[in-house]
């Protein structure tokens, strides 16, 4: 049974499809860690209007910008995942 | 009568209703390309007579769409495919400047059994692997200037802007004092938006005039691209890569030729570090000069190529599945990214442009100007 499973394994890495699933469980983790990010984000802003609604504007603006910036970052690590797959197909 | 009867007796419309769907709609879930055998043999005839039939290629179609290309594809009905072939510009040493069309590489008239679709013009072809145009002597050193899909968009969107906001210029300058009309109100409340709330904050007073015709251009370039290319045979221009540097290596070019003496001094010198942390700070610092612009670069690209992909995927599921209840699913949330994709449009044009806004307002700012809270 174990050299059945290992020579699975085997052929997978042989035919780089254990580096394709790599790719893409590194592309939900990503996805992961960007939910993270924005999620804290959007807590403190929708704290911050509930306390004091008169700065919901500059608050509002703020949120959209940090998590544009939070964003990037996730989307460089989907580049690298993308590219890893379209690299070994 | 027991409650129970009586709900059936009062909810039979909605019951019979129910049970029809119920019954009738999976009927088209099964229903599939090529299940009895006796359609299997008609394809092989098909084949046989010289009629390809190909799987189809999920990441090629996504490809396909998202990358640039010699000819603008518009449509295909059945076998005809309408394409608007565009000009190939190539230069080389010995030939000078070669133009010719694109449609020069394709077969004309039938395609035969077992003929390849490509063939050299001039010894000219385009590789099927990164397509690109390459010489039959591979020696040979040319330089491809054609005439692209993302070029041919980019000119097309070029004449809209000089179209639009020339017209609008020509209003202002001559009908001064008077309440906007037409195109001019249509646009002015995002130019006062960018002139006020991303330049005028962000660059200070004196500066903001000299900077703000190039945000307002950044800025409607962006977002024209961006929304150019969500509609149906659009190019994805803002999501090529090369553009999204070329703007980036803009901004970094006018950051550091605009740059005064204080910006360095807190890159070599960042006010309030303790002296042994310097040799960690100042190399980050200073990659951080071109980090930045490097992630402006990619946030567009990604964020435009990656909702395309999206949206590309959800429509490719139905001819993945070869069958029309998936669009059932499938459209709906096709429909619900494309608004989407409208908000990101907007949002990325404002994001490269504030963030262009803030390193050079940082590049320009006197001693002084910001309170440093120390």
């Amino acid at each position: 049974m174990l050299a059945t499973l290992f020579n699975i394994f085997l052929q997978a890495a042989a035919n780089n499809n254990l580096a394709v699933m790599g790719a893409c469980i590194g592309s939900g983790l990503v996805a992961i860690g960007a939910g993270i990010g924005i999620g804290r984000i959007g807590g403190g802003a929708v704290e911050g209007i509930a306390r004091q609604p008169e700065a919901s504007n500059k608050i509002q603006t703020a949120a959209i910008i940090l998590a544009a910036l939070i964003e990037a970052i996730a989307l460089i690590g989907v580049l690298a995942c993308f590219l890893v797959s379209f690299q070994l197909k | 009568m027991t409650s129970k009867s009586i709900f059936f007796l009062k909810n039979t419309f909605k019951i019979f209703i129910l049970v029809a769907l119920f019954l009738v709609l999976p009927n088209y879930i099964f229903s599939q390309e090529n299940v009895h055998p006796q359609q299997d043999k008609e394809e092989i005839n098909k084949i046989e007579h010289g009629e390809v039939k190909e799987p189809f290629n999920f990441s090629e179609m996504i490809l396909h769409h998202i990358a640039d290309s010699h000819e603008w594809h518009l449509a295909s009905i059945g076998h005809t495919h309408i394409t608007i072939p565009l000009p190939i510009i190539i230069l080389s040493k010995d030939r000078g400047i070669e133009i010719f069309s694109s449609s020069k590489f394709h077969s004309e008239g039938e395609l035969h059994e077992g003929e390849k679709e490509e063939h050299t013009y001039k010894g000219y072809y385009i590789d099927e692997e990164d397509h690109k145009i390459k010489h039959v002597e591979s020696d040979r050193r040319i330089v491809d200037i054609s005439i692209t899909k993302n070029v041919a968009s980019m000119l097309i969107s070029i004449a809209l802007l000089c179209g639009i906001f020339i017209t609008i210029a020509n209003r202002y300058r001559n009908h001064k004092g008077e309440a906007p009309k037409g195109i001019q109100s249509l646009f002015e409340p995002l130019i006062i938006f960018v002139r006020d709330d991303i330049v005028k904050t962000n660059i200070g007073g004196k500066n903001a005039e000299k900077f703000l015709p190039y945000m307002l251009t950044l800025f409607f370039f962006i977002l024209f691209n961006n929304l150019l290319g969500l509609l149906p045979g659009g190019a994805n221009l803002t999501g090529n890569i090369a553009v999204t540097l070329t703007l980036a290596v803009l901004t970094l070019i006018l950051t550091l030729l605009n740059s005064k003496s204080n910006y360095w001094l807190h890159i070599f010198a960042p006010p309030g570090i303790p002296l042994w942390l310097l040799p960690i700070m100042v190399p980050v610092e200073i990659l951080g000069v071109f980090t930045k612009p490097i992630a402006l670069m990619i946030r567009l690209f990604a964020n435009i190529t990656g909702g395309h992909i999206v949206i590309l995927s959800f429509v490719g599921l139905i001819f993945l599945f070869k069958n029309a209840t998936v669009a059932l699913a499938s459209i709906p949330v096709v429909v619900a990214m494309n608004f989407l994709e409208l908000l990101v449009a907007f949002l990325q044009a404002y994001i490269f442009t504030l963030l262009s806004c803030m390193y050079i307002g940082s590049a320009v700012e006197e001693h002084g100007e910001h309170d440093h809270g120390h």
